[in-house]
């Protein structure tokens, strides 16, 4: 906390100086241009579609006629609709669940691999490698493991838990954690990478201070890695709840959200809603709510960026 | 009593090795075991696979099902709609958020920072507030269903995230560099083209091999902003593949092992770059 209030204080001064010390200067048009044209883009693609797909969340449409504004009509619609009930729910657990053990399991591995020593460059690569799988292939792969007479019944069987045998993805009980986990074993690489990164910026003469005054394995984790990571666990916590909101890819090609709803996201209730059911104002209603849970995550990682680009 | 200590520590020592690459293997198994199943499964015959069921012990060798996957199953035409899609986007991308960055990093335009955060912003949306509008925008635009829609959103929707991290990389490079070159005569133009950029090549690799993973394991926008199955991307090929071969898994671990081979390459060849790019764009 020290760290940030200081160095919040500090920007505003260091803002003014620079500028007095160099003045006004005119910005040649070339460089003008460099900015205006990404800018241009992105406000095509991005910026001008997101102000329509809030002005949209209020209107009832089917794509033909004209959009009908009905005000907040949508939302009050939400309270009644049990499969957005359940979706926001299920989106909820999938935080949770989806969020915290990528993270737990992420700095497990890194803590694990994280000393240079011989192979430990294959086993980094073997947990990394689904990363740069797409969903959708990720979710095929597990698709066949979970099939009646695929490998996870077959092992299930052979250690003697056939009474386990299931039908993973078409149980309303199962599909939505049999869909988490292919998402996970994607996400742990990712994670770990990233704490990797952060557990090699600690200083090391910070253990071995901590080791000289008798700490203990156990003690020279929870007071100096722990504290030291804080920068990257606030990276993590980003990256794990905007990749959370928009999950997609893995849940379409799984179970498109079923059976009956029993593992629908929000994101897939979205897309079904305005794709398939042609309701684009409520699917637009939806594509807000998503925005707004991942808002808080947003700002602060723009408040982040913003002390960083000082 | 005295040399104790020296046979102990050196076994205790090795013990913990052990205990290392036991349990690192045990980790490298558990995660590479899916990939090799389809591997396994998509060189077996459908017959015995429907004989002896999924999980069984393959008795059978056959490529079959890649001739169906990449013919019949159309991941011929998907795989050249990924790279034609990905490979520009990629280049223009990087392009302008290279751009961008130099401009906004290296000289005072007003209001700098607040444009800057305002890209990044704009990557950071969830994109389901954007599909509905999206999709409507290239059909007025005309290119609905039409690979240059896909490339223009992949394009827009990306650019901020990478102006970002160029930034945070441009800004680091000394200002003495570019006063020297302004005292040369050097403009804008030079002193993008012939200091900036090569000093920035680092992460131009990075976010190179990052993006085209990205891009190219992309499924949302494709889905969104195109409809015929011929001009589909692999990704969203691959969905069709699982519908038109149900539970023939050889085909369609086939088309998996197709439509994951040019990432996994990627990977392999650019590791280092790969990595780095995670990092740059989280860490800093």
């Amino acid at each position: 906390m020290a760290v940030v209030t200081a160095s919040a204080r500090k920007s505003p001064a260091l803002a003014h100086g620079s500028r007095r010390a160099r003045g006004p200067r005119r910005t040649p048009p070339l460089v003008l241009a460099f900015v205006l044209l990404p800018l241009l883009v992105e406000s095509v693609w991005v910026f001008w579609p997101a102000l329509q797909g809030f002005y949209l969340s209020l209107t009832r449409w089917d794509g033909v006629s004209a959009p009908a504004f009905v005000g907040l009509g949508n939302f009050r619609e939400m309270a009644h609709d049990h499969v957005f009930l359940g979706a926001a729910g299920h989106t909820v657990l999938w935080l949770v669940l989806f969020g915290g053990l990528s993270a737990v399991l992420g700095l497990a591995a890194a803590l694990l691999l994280q000393q240079e020593r011989r192979g430990v460059g294959f086993y980094r690569a073997a947990l990394f490698l689904p990363v740069v799988f797409s969903l959708v292939a990720t979710a095929l792969v597990w698709q066949a493991i979970y099939q009646p007479d695929g490998v996870l019944n077959h092992l299930l069987a052979s250690v003697g838990l056939g009474d386990l045998r299931h039908a993973w993805l078409a149980d309303q009980d199962t599909a939505l954690y049999a869909v988490i986990v292919p998402a996970l074993w994607r996400q742990i690489g990712y994670v770990m990478v990233l704490y990797l990164a952060g557990l090699k910026g600690i200083d090391p003469a910070l253990y071995e201070a901590a080791k000289v005054d008798g700490a203990s394995r156990r003690q020279r984790f929870r007071h100096v890695t722990l504290p030291q990571l804080r920068s990257v666990n606030a990276v993590v916590l980003s990256v794990i709840v905007i990749d959370s909101l928009r999950s997609f890819d893995v849940v379409w090609s799984l179970t498109r959200g079923g059976p009956y709803h029993s593992s629908e996201l929000l994101s897939t209730y979205m897309y079904s809603t305005a794709f398939q059911s042609l309701r684009l104002g409520y699917g637009s209603a939806l594509a807000v709510v998503i925005f707004v849970l991942a808002f808080g995550v947003i700002a602060s990682y723009l408040v982040r960026a913003f002390r960083e680009a000082e | 009593m005295a040399n104790v200590p020296h046979t102990t520590a050196p076994r205790r020592r090795r013990a913990a090795t052990a205990g290392f690459h036991l349990s690192a293997t045990a980790l490298a198994v558990l995660w590479l075991l899916p990939i090799a199943l389809v591997l396994v499964t998509s060189v077996r015959s459908f017959d015995d696979i429907a004989a002896h069921g999924l999980g069984s012990r393959p008795r059978s060798f056959t490529l079959d099902a890649f001739r169906q996957a990449w013919v019949d199953g159309g991941q011929q035409r998907a795989l050249i709609n990924s790279l034609l899609v990905t490979v520009p986007c990629v280049l223009v991308t990087l392009a302008l958020a290279a751009m961008a960055a130099f401009g906004l990093s290296r000289y005072e335009l007003p209001l700098r920072r607040s444009l800057l955060l305002l890209m990044l912003g704009g990557n950071l949306l969830p994109p389901q507030i954007l599909l509905i509008p999206v999709s409507k925008l290239s059909e007025l635009m005309g290119v609905y269903d039409t690979l240059p829609a896909l490339i223009g959103v992949q394009i827009g929707f990306g650019v901020g995230f990478y102006v970002f991290v160029l930034h945070g990389f441009m800004r680091a490079i000394p200002a003495e560099i570019q006063q020297a070159a302004v005292v040369d005569g050097a403009g804008p133009w030079q002193i993008f083209w012939r200091i900036v950029l090569p000093l920035t090549r680092p992460a131009l690799a990075a976010l190179s091999a990052l993006s085209f993973t990205w891009i190219f394991n992309d499924l949302l926008w494709a889905i969104t902003v195109l409809r015929s199955d011929t001009k589909m991307p692999i990704t969203a090929a691959l969905i069709g593949l699982q519908g038109q071969y149900v539970s023939m898994w050889n085909v369609i671990a086939a088309g998996s092992v197709v439509a994951a081979a040019p990432t996994v390459a990627v990977f392999l060849r650019f590791q280092r770059h790969f990595v780095a790019g995670l990092n740059l764009g989280a860490v800093k």
